[in-house]
């Protein structure tokens, strides 16, 4: 017999554990669900609350459909699988069964504001995509990025300030990525010029924007607060055309200006990381700099560069958790958003595509975890916050494939010195 | 003996000038921060007069408040006035083991930021036997203890095992093992065995007092045996890895773990290894600070001891010595820092400014060289962990 490589064995390993799984959701949320109760699927409209339409299915039967539907998904990647094709569609179904065959079982005789979820999901998401576009820009093109949440941090305070004591949230917003930058010129200095370890030196920057907001926080904003921490916060404007579309519109197209500067960003990023000369350099410092500076590259100017426009995109993102949603700063606001992005970042290992839809994929599970907190089911709130790290150490651990860094990711480059 | 003395200035200068420079620094920031000097900020005169009074004043009451207070001793004896210092050492005690937990790993080339998870398992497994079981007094607190160490061993193990298994990254892990671990305390703290009777807050039951670590200068002071445990812990590494086999693998496949492989040391055994003795010291610093200090298990039980003891161990550059002596002065500062906050109206938060910039000096020996003209200011190696691929 052939042996297997190691990715089909993975991809094998996955589905049969997926299999179990829907096995065992069809036999606990299935059968084990006596109950006799629904759950209501309401579609609302926006933040107007406008029920457009509800689906109401009995707990137990919605559950045992969602599980039957997960065991054939698996059923169609094995088919595949056996074909030497992708299993990834099979892969998907089984994998979203498993959440709504869940969903219908926490939320027995409940309801369930489906498209809320959704938009509530995006909302979380928000900072992880600024936070995890952050440290792509920088691991990408060799410096590992562990300050994201520094980087977070200080936009988030810079930016509240500056709007308190301006009243305009647009200087705001200009500070912001400024306050994230300054954060990556010293991650970048040490890291580039004094060769100091990448590691230690993020989780150092860290916490000295943490001492440093802690303190000022305590010292002006608390005392003074009427002209330090209260900030106005931008409004949600809606596209025209766009924001009409049932669902989709409201959930992506009435948003914040923040938001839409994201959509630009992550297009941006995505683009120019795989089809611009700047991307191609980027990438090739990043993974061979000896090779890139044989070509003409300066490594550490590309690499200086990329770090600190990586802190502007952070430090916008940080924005969003002030002058995005609630105005003023709240000490220590982030509350881990920047290590929940670098996961992120991993889980969708090192690309704009795997790294938004992780970033997505740990709002929503944040956001169902707050949903169902709120509507009172069984499940304690705490397993449900575990999701997204106990998901990360599955990636980490090549569960669902191998993930490499970046080759060059955290190497001190310099010139006629081999390493 | 000339010859010594160079070498202890050699030594010690860079981590002087960076304490010198990171107390100068948040000593601006204090000043610049201060209302009352930024009224007076226009006219010079008054300005450096005002400026320097709330530079010395923030200052002296953060050593006052670390050390020895003179005002304490009034109607007291002259051993009152070193509450302050005994306050420090209570609370570097389980800093020093959660340092040595970093260091240890360090040691090994693994970067170990999950001290603080492994310190809640400590804790949680320490103030479970402390309440819950009934034993003589000696029998109890080492039994307690022994709960906290298995259990942080086995959280920390499993890093090891899934990094030796997989290659999983263990900072990746460690922050992720820290998050679940915050939220499995808050979760157990719900649950009926832990939940103090007729009480519905997160609080556990307080251990019962056969399970106490002994107070060693009598009631007045809070100084408990816990720092002897944990100067006991310090010179465990400190042998175990200069004095046996095992700490000889430990620092080989830290050098170079390709090389350790050639030489025939299994490196996945050793990081296994490696990662389970660091739990276990990391729990140990949890289950000293339930059974000397806290006495109940709380949600915020671990505070932020293990993320401090990462900035402990590399200013303490991962030796055991130096993580001893840079727990006590970042127990100082926390210690002070609460004076400090409470006579001068200085936020305590100041101290993590402290100590972020400490350790970035410390690990950027070039900086310092540069910004003091100093040629040959010896660094004795900086601090690597390896990248995500290491």
């Amino acid at each position: 017999m052939k042996k297997m490589s190691v990715a089909r064995k993975r991809t094998l390993r996955f589905l049969i554990i997926l299999g179990a799984l829907n096995l065992l959701a069809l036999a606990k949320f299935g059968f084990g669900n006596h109950s006799t109760l629904s759950t209501t699927y309401g579609l609302v409209l926006g933040h107007e609350w406008i029920i457009l339409h509800s689906v109401v299915v009995k707990s137990s039967t919605g559950s045992t459909f969602f599980a039957l539907l997960g065991l054939l998904g698996c059923g169609l990647g094995f088919l595949f699988f056996k074909l030497n094709k992708t299993s990834l569609a099979g892969i998907s179904i089984a994998s979203i069964s498993i959440l709504f065959s869940f969903i219908c079982w926490a939320a027995t005789g409940k309801f369930i504001p489906l498209t809320g979820l959704l938009q509530g999901g995006l909302m979380l998401a928000v900072p992880l995509i600024f936070g995890s576009m952050s440290g792509l820009l920088c691991e990408r093109s060799g410096v590992i990025n562990i300050a994201i949440e520094g980087q977070l941090l200080a936009g988030a305070f810079a930016s509240a300030v500056v709007a308190s004591v301006t009243h305009k949230t647009m200087l705001g917003l200009i500070i912001a990525p400024i306050a994230g930058a300054a954060v990556s010129v010293l991650l970048a200095t040490f890291a580039i010029k004094f060769g100091v370890d990448q590691v230690i030196l993020g989780f150092v920057l860290n916490v000295l924007v943490y001492g440093l907001t802690d303190f000022l926080y305590k010292r002006l904003l608390i005392p003074y607060q009427s002209t330090w921490n209260q900030a106005p916060s931008f409004s949600q404007i809606s596209i025209p055309i766009l924001g009409k579309i049932p669902i989709i519109g409201p959930i992506f197209f009435d948003q914040t200006i923040i938001v839409y500067l994201m959509y630009a960003i992550v297009a941006a990023i995505s683009y120019g990381l795989f089809r611009t000369k700047w991307g191609l350099r980027t990438r090739s410092v990043g993974e061979h700099p000896e090779a890139a500076d044989s070509v003409g590259i300066d490594v550490n100017k590309l690499r200086f560069r990329n770090v600190v426009i990586a802190g502007l995109v952070a430090g916008l993102g940080g924005a969003y958790f002030t002058i995005g949603s609630v105005g003023s700063f709240g000490k220590e606001m982030t509350a881990g958003s920047g290590f929940i992005a670098l996961a992120a970042l991993i889980f969708g290992k090192w690309t704009p595509k795997g790294a938004i839809l992780a970033a997505l994929l740990f709002g929503f599970a944040d956001n169902l975890q707050g949903t169902l907190s709120i509507i009172g089911v069984s499940v304690p709130s705490e397993f449900m916050l575990m999701v997204p790290y106990i998901a990360t150490i599955i990636a980490v651990s090549g569960l669902i494939g191998r993930v490499r860094a970046p080759a060059a990711d955290g190497v001190f480059y310099s010139r006629g010195e081999s390493h | 003996m000339k010859k010594f003395y160079n070498r202890i200035a050699e030594t010690a200068l860079l981590p002087f000038l960076s304490v010198i420079m990171a107390f100068v620094i948040s000593g601006l920031l204090i000043v610049f921060s201060d209302a009352a000097v930024l009224k007076v900020i226009g006219s010079p005169g008054k300005f450096i007069k005002v400026a320097s009074s709330t530079f010395m004043n923030a200052y002296i009451a953060l050593f006052q408040g670390a050390f020895f207070d003179p005002h304490l001793t009034q109607g007291h004896t002259l051993l009152q006035g070193f509450y302050p210092l005994s306050e420090t050492i209570v609370t570097a005690t389980p800093l020093i083991l959660a340092g040595l937990s970093v260091s240890l790993a360090f040691q090994s080339g693994l970067f170990n930021i999950g001290a603080q998870g492994q310190f809640i398992f400590g804790a949680i497994g320490a103030s479970y036997v402390g309440f819950h079981y009934t034993f003589s007094p000696v029998v109890h607190v080492t039994l307690a203890l022994l709960a906290g160490i298995v259990l942080a061993s086995l959280w920390g193990g499993f890093v090891g095992l899934l990094k030796a298994r997989t290659g999983a990254h263990e900072v990746i892990v460690t922050i992720m093992m820290n998050y679940i671990a915050g939220f499995f305390i808050l979760w157990i703290l719900k649950t009926k065995s832990f939940l103090r009777p007729r009480r519905i807050d997160p609080l556990a039951p307080n251990i019962k007092p056969s399970a106490e670590l002994p107070h060693l200068l009598g009631s007045t002071m809070r100084l408990h045996a816990g720092i002897l445990i944990a100067l006991l812990a310090a010179v465990f590494v400190w042998w175990l890895l200069n004095k046996t086999t095992i700490g000889f693998q430990f620092r080989a496949v830290g050098a170079n773990a390709s090389a350790a492989k050639t030489a025939g040391i299994s490196v996945g055994v050793t990081t296994m290894l490696t990662m389970t003795i660091a739990g276990a010291l990391a729990g140990l610093g949890g289950a000293v600070h339930v059974l000397g200090n806290q006495y109940a298990l709380t949600s915020d039980i671990a505070g932020s001891f293990g993320f401090d003891a990462i900035t402990v161990a590399l200013l303490g550059r991962a030796k055991p010595r130096g993580t001893v002596m840079a727990a006590l002065l970042f127990g100082a500062l926390r210690t002070g820092g609460r004076t400090m906050e409470a006579n001068t109206s200085t936020p305590l938060d100041i101290v993590l400014v402290i100590q972020a910039l400490i350790v970035l000096f410390i690990a950027s020996p070039a900086l310092v060289r540069f910004i003091f003209r100093i040629k040959n200011l010896q660094s004795q190696g900086t601090l690597a962990s390896k990248g995500w691929n290491g």
